[in-house]
């Protein structure tokens, strides 16, 4: 597409800077959690400690702030899939009016800041007589995460041909079979993949998580307050434990995307193979 | 297909209610005013720094845009598919680890004694370190880098469902390089520049740890001030009224999108 030379060296280079502005923050912090200095550095480097390792395992407040933030997500998954995927399936039976109107509706907690679902969120249960607490987290997080299961669950559904529907419906099946039977499998992609959206989507969350939460702590309630007191080495380890399985885990990805593919391509090669020897053997015996 | 409707009713409920609440809580509910409003208009600094918040929250998104759109074009149609996947991938890796440690990781790259006015030093650029956390510099690089991806993948997926062919055929025909972009590509990738522009407006507005680590004191963002008003100043309606009017001011951003790009909702949120 782009013929010149000049163009292709310019290209390159941004794609380096690109990557280059990703990472080298990441390659910092990181590096800071091994360097043996008060304040969180890589210059003046001091020397290479695994202190900071120690204290954050030693640190109560973390392991209970973890282990929240892990309750609270699974929660959240398990409250917006059902909702999420039932939304999907009605919207998209519906048409018209009835349907974009429902869709803002659905799509709207998206569009809106984390700060406001955070407040109304807590100004509404308050009324109510519920108190803030992990459990106003979840709820609040799930108004906005179950769009995002929506959005991801619709667009596997546009896909979806409504004769295997009919047809399902003409043989006889009640409409929970062919619920069970053809729409849910259909979509399992989808909902594998809003599963982890939702769950990482929770975990992530400090907005709205912070105005929810009592007198709780999640995990990034936990780092934010501690960033903003007294700075330590220990958040870089934290950093550095959840880049190194953030790399671990793509690098997984990769491998076994490539393992798949490279065996996707063997047995196509197989067949393709097998297939010419039929044919072969056609035109002999022929 | 009646089955499914129950749970979407619940959902339903749902979602509206966060919105039904602020409005109701606008004003203090037994005597519905106006004073809670009237207060950020009176109260000069409030007022700035709500200006101040949308001026800096365009100027990201602005940033973001001119960064990420040639990085989509380059995933999208430059590289093999092959390789575009694991580029995909590593660009993922920064955005799984938490929003609050990146603005962190940038903390320590800005500070006085940081290795960014050491590395400048050192070769000669500059002779004395940079305060780059006073100004807003240290917010806005905060902002785009931790928003960069809301950006970029809605342009990507929009650039990728547009014909190579398309492309091909206005360079035969002559078009220079920035002519294509503006006449093919960038009309095809409306919809995910408007989706885009909006998830980073709407995220930088509303973040508070980025502006609270990396801002000084000299620029607060809004955010900040409702947080105040709900846990130093305790006056929930005052809080609720700021952040209403925060509200306000997302969805026109988002109705001045779509009127300027001409899109719709559902191309929106994709």
């Amino acid at each position: 597409m782009i013929e010149n030379p000049l163009g292709r060296l310019i290209i390159r280079l941004y794609v380096v800077i690109f990557f280059a502005y990703l990472f080298v923050p990441l390659v910092i912090m990181g590096g800071a959690a091994l360097n043996d200095t008060k304040f969180p550095s890589v210059f003046p480097w001091v020397g290479f400690t695994g202190r900071w390792f120690v204290d954050l395992w030693y640190d109560e407040r973390m392991w209970t702030s973890a282990r929240n933030t892990v309750l609270v997500a699974l929660a959240v998954v398990a409250i917006s899939l059902p909702i999420g995927t039932a939304a999907a399936i009605l919207i998209n039976n519906l048409g018209g009016r009835v349907r974009s109107f429902l869709y803002g509706v659905m799509v709207a907690p998206i569009l809106t800041p984390g700060i406001v679902i955070g407040i109304s969120t807590l100004l509404f249960w308050n009324e109510i007589g519920v108190p803030a607490g992990l459990h106003l987290s979840t709820l609040g997080q799930c108004s906005f995460i179950i769009a995002y299961v929506m959005l991801l669950v619709l667009a596997r559904l546009q896909s979806f041909d409504p004769g295997l529907e009919e047809a399902a419906l003409d043989l006889g099946a009640s409409n929970l079979q062919v619920m069970r039977r053809i729409v849910l499998p259909y979509l399992y992609p989808a909902i594998g993949a809003a599963a982890v959206i939702a769950f990482f989507q929770s975990v992530e969350n400090y907005n709205i998580t912070l105005f929810t939460r009592g007198t709780y702590d999640t995990l990034t309630v936990y780092v934010g307050s501690k960033i903003r007191s007294g700075i330590t080495p220990t958040m870089n380890a934290l950093a550095l434990i959840l880049i190194v399985l953030t790399v671990l885990g793509a690098v997984f990805y990769e491998v076994s995307r490539r393992r798949a593919e490279r065996q996707a391509r063997q047995e196509s090669s197989e067949r393709q193979a097998l297939e010419l020897i039929a044919q072969r053997t056609g035109e002999i015996t022929a | 297909m009646i089955l499914v409707t129950l749970p979407y009713f619940l959902m339903f409920e749902f979602s509206l209610h966060p919105y039904l609440t602020v409005d109701k809580i606008g004003g203090p509910e037994d005597a519905y005013t106006l004073k809670n409003y009237v207060t950020l208009f009176n109260n000069t600094i409030h007022f700035g720094v709500f200006l101040r918040t949308i001026l800096a929250s365009a100027f990201v998104t602005l940033l973001c845009l001119v960064l990420c759109y040639p990085m989509a074009f380059f995933l999208a149609k430059i590289v093999a598919p092959k390789n575009a996947a694991t580029l995909f991938l590593l660009l993922l890796i920064p955005f799984w680890v938490n929003e609050i440690l990146r603005s962190f990781a940038w903390f320590i790259i800005l500070s006085y004694q940081g290795p960014l006015n050491a590395a400048l030093v050192g070769i000669g650029l500059i002779e004395r370190p940079i305060r780059w956390l006073t100004g807003p510099n240290g917010v806005i690089v905060g902002l785009v880098y931790t928003y960069l991806l809301f950006m970029l993948l809605p342009i990507y997926n929009s650039i990728q469902s547009l014909d190579s062919n398309q492309i091909e055929a206005a360079e035969d025909l002559g078009s220079p390089l920035w002519r294509t972009h503006w006449r093919v590509v960038m009309p095809h990738a409306k919809p995910g520049i408007a989706s885009g522009c909006v998830m980073v407006f709407m995220l930088s507005a509303g973040s508070i740890i980025v502006p609270s680590l990396l801002g000084s004191p000299g620029t607060r963002w809004f955010t900040e001030i409702i947080q105040q008003w709900f846990f130093e100043g305790q006056d929930w309606n005052q809080g609720s009224a700021y952040a209403f009017l925060l509200l306000i001011m997302c969805t026109g951003f988002v109705m001045l999108m779509m009127r300027l790009l001409r899109v719709r909702l559902a191309d929106i949120a994709k």
